[in-house]
């Protein structure tokens, strides 16, 4: 296999692995959106990066995790932070992020890659954040399992039962900012949310358990990065978009199937 | 601040919360003014009023979900509570067993589990999704996850919302057992008042500021009560109680509001 074609494989496998379990909280908790916002923020983050001369990795990381904390704050607030301030901020922080490339005249930004992954030019440095980051968001995720669940399940029960709510769901909103950070690479800031929401959504039909929906996550996220990257390869499309389409195939296949089960229980 | 209070018999009255003169204020909006009471073990008190009378922001600034109060509440240290939600908004893609919602935090084992849904006749639903089951079931379901904890303190905010009549009636019976079984103090929200007055210790009449408080019966002759729900209302559950107070004997005087 070309070495190319295997850091890309390695870099999706790797992102599949992440946004498999944090796309499942995505669905659980109706984050769409809200994942949508640090997704769009990220390109402000690629521009100012590029212009203060930072790891670009490292400023996207810093926006994201900025942005991120600041809907925390407000969220704090009752009758704020609905879908409005969501869309003000996802939106504005995208056309800001633009402009500053606009000014950019002497340093060229390939925008395409940032909006919708360039996954064939994945580079080494890229695979350490995927796998590094990717290890410590999952180890993250792991210990914050339990609490994490019965914050989603319902915040007024965590809370009374003694679990730190706000402190749980700032450290899953902080590592929610780093997961953009990394999935950008793959597929582009623009198809984040598709890669977190869709595996999940096909997972759910087979799934009994939060777990077991996690697992089948990862494993249709897996199935859809190199779905994706064959059909890039055979056909030259682009690999981002392609591999959000077999994802989103394999969700059709997952409707399919739940009609199949439940008809099968009958 | 005159005050009678007669010692049960079963056990001695000891407190467990205790609030004075608690305020709060959201967005410019006076939401509660100015309310004291306190509560004692063993017994069940019962939050009635109208719709925005600020009751379940009360349940929420005694369960400490609400900051920002003024005035002084006091609860007794290491007080645990047990608390059951008006409602519960859980995803239906959220894959969750009955049996997995109740040991969601604290693993208990599967025969507590079971043990528990048998004491409040819902043993039927463990493996179902909590996603699916009825209202009722799911009001059995919270009340047994919040009696796993062994709670000294149940609150409950409107247990017999989209409950009928019949799960109602059990539901009171049911309480009134783990008071008289378990000892345990309850508080709770309510809006069926014929169920209240049959079923309740003391009422907290509420309607932003503390309209009156008492035994049942007396509260239904407070000027305010009647101004709120109608001379009918107060009537009609007067002769209602009449009927339990041979078995129940709680004198006790109203607290005229300050």
């Amino acid at each position: 296999m070309d070495d190319f074609l295997f850091r890309a494989l390695l870099g999706g496998l790797g992102v599949a692995a992440v946004a498999g379990p944090f796309g499942c909280f995505v669905v659980w908790r109706r984050l769409a959106y809200f994942g949508d916002t640090l997704a769009h923020s990220a390109l402000l983050g690629v521009a100012l990066g590029f212009l203060l001369e930072l790891d670009l990795t490292l400023a996207v990381v810093a926006i994201c995790m900025l942005l991120a904390l600041l809907l925390f704050l407000l969220q704090q607030r009752e009758g704020l932070a609905g879908d409005t301030l969501l869309g003000i901020l996802a939106h504005s922080s995208l056309a800001v992020g633009l402009v500053v490339v606009g000014f950019q005249q002497t340093l060229r930004i390939d925008l395409m890659a940032y909006l919708f992954g360039d996954i064939l030019a994945v580079t080494r440095l890229d695979l350490a954040w995927i796998w590094g980051g990717g290890l410590l968001m999952l180890t993250l995720l792991w210990r914050l399992w339990r609490p994490l669940l019965a914050v989603t399940v319902s915040p007024e029960l965590a809370e009374v039962e003694g679990v730190p709510v706000r402190r749980v769901q700032l450290a899953f909103v902080l590592l929610m900012a780093l997961l953009v950070a990394i999935m950008m690479k793959i597929v582009g800031l623009v198809l984040v949310t598709s890669l977190l929401i869709i595996p999940a959504a096909a997972a759910r039909s087979l799934a009994r358990s939060p777990e077991q929906m996690a697992l089948l996550a990862v494993g249709v996220g897996a199935l859809a990065v190199g779905g994706g990257l064959w059909v890039s390869l055979r056909w030259d499309a682009p690999a981002g978009p392609a591999i959000v389409v077999s994802a989103a195939l394999l969700f059709v296949l997952s409707l399919g199937l739940e009609r199949l089960l439940s008809a099968d229980s009958r | 601040m005159p005050k009678i209070s007669v010692p049960s018999a079963r056990q001695p009255r000891q407190l467990l919360v205790q609030a004075q003169n608690l305020s709060l204020e959201v967005n410019g909006r006076r939401l509660l003014d100015d309310i004291t009471f306190d509560l004692a073990a063993g017994q069940i008190l019962t939050v009635i009023g109208p719709n925005g009378a600020g009751k379940t922001t009360l349940l929420r600034v005694l369960l400490g979900l609400q900051p920002g109060f003024s005035g002084r509440l006091w609860l007794r240290p290491e007080l645990r509570i047990g608390y059951m939600p008006q409602r519960l908004a859980i995803d239906p893609s959220f894959p969750l067993s009955v049996h997995r919602f109740i040991t969601l935090i604290t693993p208990f084992p599967r025969h507590q589990v079971e043990q528990a849904l048998a004491e409040v006749g819902a043993s039927q639903v463990i493996d179902h999704p909590v996603q699916r089951i009825s209202g009722g079931e799911l009001q059995r379901v919270l009340l047994a996850r919040a009696l796993l904890r062994e709670p000294d303190l149940l609150v409950l905010d409107e247990p017999i919302q989209g409950v009928d009549v019949h799960g109602q009636a059990e539901l009171y019976l049911l309480l009134g057992r783990l008071r008289d079984e378990r000892g345990c103090t309850i508080l709770l929200v309510s809006h069926d008042l014929h169920l209240v007055m049959a079923a309740t210790d003391r009422v907290l009449c509420l309607n932003r500021h503390l309209c009156c408080t008492g035994t049942p019966e007396a509260v239904v002759r407070c000027p305010e009560f009647i101004a709120m729900f109608g001379p009918q209302v107060g009537e009609s559950l007067a002769v209602y109680r009449h009927r339990e107070e041979h078995n129940h004997n709680h004198p006790q005087a109203v607290r005229p509001p300050e």
